[in-house]
């Protein structure tokens, strides 16, 4: 049991957002101008702090684990990963969302009879506080990833979304913008009262809501004869799962994706697609992880998760073929993502030969770096749409970005680079990342899922080639202009593409870090001694599948 | 002295010279003489570099892979940047390195707008095409063979005639279908041999092995995914609609570069991958790809006897052509795949020529329809003597090179009694013919029919047509001096192809000799040797797909 002061000294880096999300908060909403306009400096700066107070604790935590001695990021944990992620990321998205509260009307009424068409004035307005919404919800998703109890798990979650649901509605003077948010937060609520179910439900199977307690009472409970999970537990996960299936945007919770991204601003959007996606693939991970090793997870579970895939990417990519608006396009490319990545999440690092220590294998690798990888894409391409505006509205269908290459060479470059890396096409960063899900799951034995993720490939290939073709094919739209964005909008889009650009040929080491920071199971303080116990029991087991036999026997063998 | 640098710089010329134009900074006054000057010049750097390397090949073991060097790219996937050429790889990018030269220098008149694009992109194909045929790895091969989507891509949709967008569209999808179907092909053999050896890699000598030992079942698999990806490359008859389309509506650069080399990146990858990789499931299929091949060879070849505009129907005896290329080489006999491979090089310098013919053509009448198209022997004889030249090299006439290539596969083919045999010699040949026919009916119409008013004063231009100049002529004339020496001389290119081929199809041949016999291949028995651990990682009750249970895994766990 560890006490509040030790969590409490783990959390530096999330105490330092919270910090600048109140200072924000406060800046954003004063009296003068050049204090609000301090709100996003701030913004950024908190999340720089984080990022160093990450790695001074990284190194002080994790160095008593018997973690081999490596680098320094390597010592992170996937916990640690997943929140450089999120704070890398969400910089990169504080820099895109720029100026995106100046160019709102801190006075705007939607009702009223001046504002329809006219462009706010943008010198005198700005909205500081919406960077503290930005801020409490990276807070939310980096606490998801530290989280070792149901309870925290879920407070995790909803700090993620509740500012969500209010930047959606407050980033953009636009009654689209309103209805997003409505939808958002009505769904947001159904989907967090399925997980919260779930939850209660894990809670009555197993009598405690820590992650650690419930290891231990699992594998007290695992003895023969029962080596079955309590059906009880089962369904926990599973309703968890489908309730965190709104977080990542995956089939059957996936309804509200498109509205939700064509309402919201596009810096907006691109924050929706990775900042929850993010905490709801690290919460899935922590939760399937409950289960136990793969090989002896619930048969329902795998196939759950193998049909949420299957389902996922192909809604998703189908979907896509028949929209005009590029906002709603990389919405349902982010469907579509999310089902590549469930590859991973069913195809988890064991610690058994022969391959224990291979990358090629290790799906929760493979999805930590497909998140960067498609975190960076999208994030690229959603602010290279929040860069134009035709007759003072977002530029979001086709025939508005028509011409963007020959008008604006430099945004045309990096939404073609953004999206060439969604279609995984080599060198680029999507193509590693889809290597390592694919190979991963076929390593685990999804041929067909594989097959199924490849074809999925090849049409989303079409609507990300409508989206070229606009930019470059097209006669160009006359009314085509660049936004008054800020220039960190454009710098954050820039980085994003040299980033997709830069990890595809140069991304083995982040491989590798992905890869040994996520080698053994989320909460890889579950201790390798008690992993093989567990098998061990169950090799032991009278009617002994000799596939077991085998595994014990190869296990021995290793010097 | 280690020349092996000369293979990444091969590459980096173009590459970054290409990117280099490309953020060239926009100057105020008319930069093109410049743009175009300094494509050219990286072309040309880039075939010197060929040469040299060429010079330094030691041609007495060209079947060895020389200049072999390997960079680490992700190491834990095993992947890496491993390059090297044989003879087959060497020929290969000599015929790129050559026509690339050739197709910017063809383009200067063509390409008036956004030539800085124009020209990123012929860059960017270079050195993907290289990348291509000088990968030893794999995933790097597949890489290259990958991203030459997308200059082509741009070259279509930017460049191309009317229906650009569609032609465009049609074909990176058709290809890049395709070509993740491989990929996922290739992730099964790396998995398997993954399982044996217990490490990744996608070094191609180590794939091999794996993938012999692997059962028939599996092999016919992973044939399957390689071909879904080569086929379409190729095109293999009935894979091959997207090529009249895109051939028609590219630009000529194009279309040359499609014919020149893109096409031989299939035939390749079927040489280079399918065959060693996958011995018995080619023996097994040869005559069945075989047939498709031959009925491509027919088919195309009526259809090019109906069309009316000259590009397509060079699009489509393209498509004959190669059925040709996959005929020979599923023969699996030295002599079939190597007419095979040397078909390749001259297909791609006739029919690029041709289609620098009929490029030259349309820039001057804005037409390529036959009809308007008449006597031009008249109006233009120097332009008349080149097409002239082309087509009956394109015919396959003795002396010209495309009869070396042509008979030699029909010889493979004919002589291969024990898989293809004289039927399918015969029914191509009949290709042959019709092929004659149809392009001399083109040239007898376009070349040498009466002089109409159209040919000579187009579309109200009130001066009359010129022939070509010295930069068109400087164009064509190293292609049809390579035309004329290829087919008077073609035993040098030969015999340094005959040792990687016979190293490359005697799997094959020994997979078909057994299936003759009908004893069990000795690669078979290997594979029964090798004892793979059972994957304990998959759940054997849990998992919904039980279908890549490995027939071969032979467990040597404790026996009761």
């Amino acid at each position: 049991m560890t006490t509040v002061t030790d969590k409490i000294a783990t959390l530096w880096p999330e105490i330092a957002l919270l910090t600048g999300a109140g200072a924000c908060l406060m800046l954003g909403l004063s009296r003068s101008l050049s204090w609000r306009r301090a709100a996003g400096p701030v913004a950024a700066l908190s999340i720089v702090a984080a990022v160093a107070l990450l790695f001074t604790q990284g190194a002080i935590s994790e160095s008593g684990h018997a973690r081999a001695a490596g680098p320094l990021l390597a010592q992170l944990g996937l916990v640690g990963f997943a929140r450089l992620a999120i704070l890398l990321l969400g910089f990169l998205l504080t820099l895109v969302a720029g100026q995106l509260p100046s160019r709102l009307d801190p006075t705007a009424d939607p009702h009223s009879p001046s504002t329809p068409g006219a462009p706010a004035p943008v010198a005198r307005s700005m909205r500081g506080e919406l960077f503290a919404f930005l801020l409490f919800s990276l807070t939310g998703a980096m606490l998801c990833a530290g989280a070792d109890d149901l309870v925290w798990l879920f407070m995790a979650l909803e700090l993620t979304s509740l500012p969500t649901y209010v930047l959606v509605a407050s980033a953009r003077d636009h009654h689209e913008a309103h209805e997003a948010g409505v939808k958002y937060f009505f769904l947001g609520a159904m989907a967090a009262a399925v997980f919260l179910y779930g939850f209660t439900l894990i809670y009555g199977a197993t009598g405690t809501t820590d992650f650690e307690s419930i290891r231990a009472y699992l594998t007290h409970q695992l003895r023969p004869p029962h080596h079955e999970l309590p059906p009880l537990l089962t369904a926990g996960i599973l309703l968890a799962v489908i309730g965190l299936a709104f977080k990542i945007a995956a089939v059957p919770m996936h309804f509200y994706v498109a509205d939700v991204y064509q309402g919201a601003a596009a810096p907006v959007a691109a924050f929706l697609a990775f900042v929850p996606k993010t905490a709801g693939f690290v919460a899935l991970v922590n939760l399937t992880a409950l289960a136990g090793p793969v090989h002896s997870r619930p048969a329902s579970l795998t196939w759950t998760l193998w049909t949420m895939a299957a389902l996922t990417m192909t809604t998703g990519n189908v979907l896509g073929l028949l929209q005009d608006n590029v906002k709603r396009v990389l919405a349902y490319s982010s469907i579509a993502h999310s089902g590549y990545m469930l590859l991973g999440l069913i195809s988890p690092p064991t610690a058994t030969p022969p391959l224990a220590d291979q990358p090629l294998g290790n799906g929760i690798g493979a999805l930590m770096f497909y998140l960067l990888a498609y975190g960076l894409a999208t994030l690229g391409a959603f602010a290279t749409l929040a860069c134009l505006e035709t007759r003072g509205q977002e530029a979001q269908t086709y025939d508005d970005i028509a011409g963007l290459g020959r008008r604006h060479p430099a945004l045309g470059a990096i939404l073609t680079v953004c999206v060439l890396s969604l279609i995984g096409l080599p060198p680029l960063v999507g193509f590693l990342g889809k290597l390592y899900l694919f190979g991963s799951a076929i390593q685990h034995g999804y041929l067909w899922l594989v097959v199924i993720a490849v074809i999925n490939s090849a049409i989303s290939a079409v609507y990300y080639l409508y989206i070229v073709g606009a930019c470059y094919f097209a006669e160009p739209n006359e009314h085509l202009q660049p936004a008054p964005t800020a220039l960190t909008t454009r710098i954050g889009a820039a980085v994003a593409a040299v980033g997709a650009v830069a990890l595809g040929i140069a991304g083995g080491r982040v491989v590798d870090l992905t890869h040994h920071t996520t080698a053994y199971p989320m909460h890889a303080q579950m201790p390798d001694d008690r992993l093989n116990a567990m098998t061990q029991i169950e090799s032991i087991e009278p009617p002994t599948p000799p596939q077991h036999l085998h595994l014990s026997s190869t296990q021995n063998r290793r010097p | 002295m280690d020349y092996s640098f000369l293979i990444p710089m091969m590459v980096l010329v173009p590459l970054l010279g290409g990117i280099g134009l490309a953020i060239l900074p926009r100057s105020k006054g008319d930069d093109k003489a410049a743009v175009q000057a300094l494509a050219l010049i990286y072309t040309l750097v880039a075939f010197a570099l060929s040469l040299a390397l060429a010079a330094q090949f030691n041609w007495a073991h060209p079947e060895e892979v020389q200049f072999r060097r390997h960079a680490p790219w992700v190491p834990d996937f095993g992947l890496g940047f491993g390059f090297g050429v044989d003879s087959v790889s060497l020929w290969l990018v000599l015929l790129t390195t050559f026509l690339m030269p050739l197709v910017v220098l063809g383009s200067f008149s063509a390409v008036q707008d956004r030539y800085k694009e124009f020209y990123l992109w012929l860059l960017l194909l270079e050195a993907a095409m290289i990348g291509t045929f000088i990968a030893t790895d794999l995933v790097f091969f597949y890489v290259c063979f990958e991203f030459t989507l997308v200059p082509l891509y741009f070259l279509i949709g930017i460049f191309g005639s009317t229906q650009r967008l569609r032609a465009a569209r049609v074909f990176f999808l058709y290809t890049f279908t395709g070509s993740m179907l491989t990929l996922a092909g290739v992730l099964y053999v790396a998995w398997h041999n993954a399982r044996i050896t217990g490490q990744w890699s996608f070094w191609i000598p180590q794939l091999y092995a794996t993938a012999r030992s692997m059962s028939s079942h599996q092999q016919t698999l992973v044939l399957l995914a390689l071909l879904a990806g080569f086929a379409v490359k190729v095109p293999l008859f009935p894979l091959h609609t997207w090529l009249p389309l895109a051939h028609t509506e590219a630009p000529t650069a194009g279309s040359v570069i499609l014919a020149g080399v893109l096409l031989k990146l299939g035939t390749y990858g079927l040489l280079r991958f399918a065959l060693p990789m996958t011995p018995h499931a080619t023996a097994r299929f040869a005559p069945l790809i075989a047939t498709l091949a031959v009925v491509g060879i027919l088919y195309a070849a009526l259809i090019c006897w109906v069309q009316r505009d000259i590009k397509k129907l060079i699009a489509y005896s393209s498509v004959s052509h190669l059925g040709f290329c996959v005929l020979g080489m599923f023969a699996l006999n030295t002599v079939g795949v190597g007419g095979s491979v040397l078909y390749m090089i001259n297909h791609g310098l006739s029919t690029g020529a041709l289609f620098l013919c009929v490029g030259m053509i349309y820039e001057r009448f804005h037409t390529r329809e036959m009809s308007q198209l008449s006597g031009l022997a008249r109006t233009m004889p120097v332009w008349a003597s080149f097409m002239v030249f082309f087509c009956l090299a394109s015919v396959g006439l003795p002396g010209l090179n495309g009869f070396v290539g042509e008979l030699l596969t029909l010889l493979g083919a004919f002589t291969a009694t024990d898989l293809l045999g004289p039927r399918f010699a015969v029914a191509a040949g009949l290709g042959m013919i019709f092929g004659a026919i149809y392009i001399l009916y083109m040239v007898g119409k376009v070349v040498f029919g009466p002089t109409k008013s159209s040919a000579t004063h187009p579309q109200g231009q009130h001066h009359p047509i010129a022939d070509l100049n010295w930069r068109e002529i400087t164009v064509l004339a190293p292609l049809a001096v390579a035309c004329l020496a290829l087919g008077l001389f073609p035993s040098p290119v030969l015999q340094t192809l005959e040792a990687p081929i016979e190293s490359l199809t005697a799997p094959a041949r020994r997979a078909l000799q057994s299936h003759a016999a009908s004893t069990p291949d000795p690669t078979l028995h290997h594979a029964a040797l090798i004892t793979i651990d059972p994957d304990p990682l998959r759940p054997t009750k849990a998992d919904p797909v039980n279908l890549t249970t490995a027939p071969l895994a032979v467990s040597p766990g404790p026996t009761p």
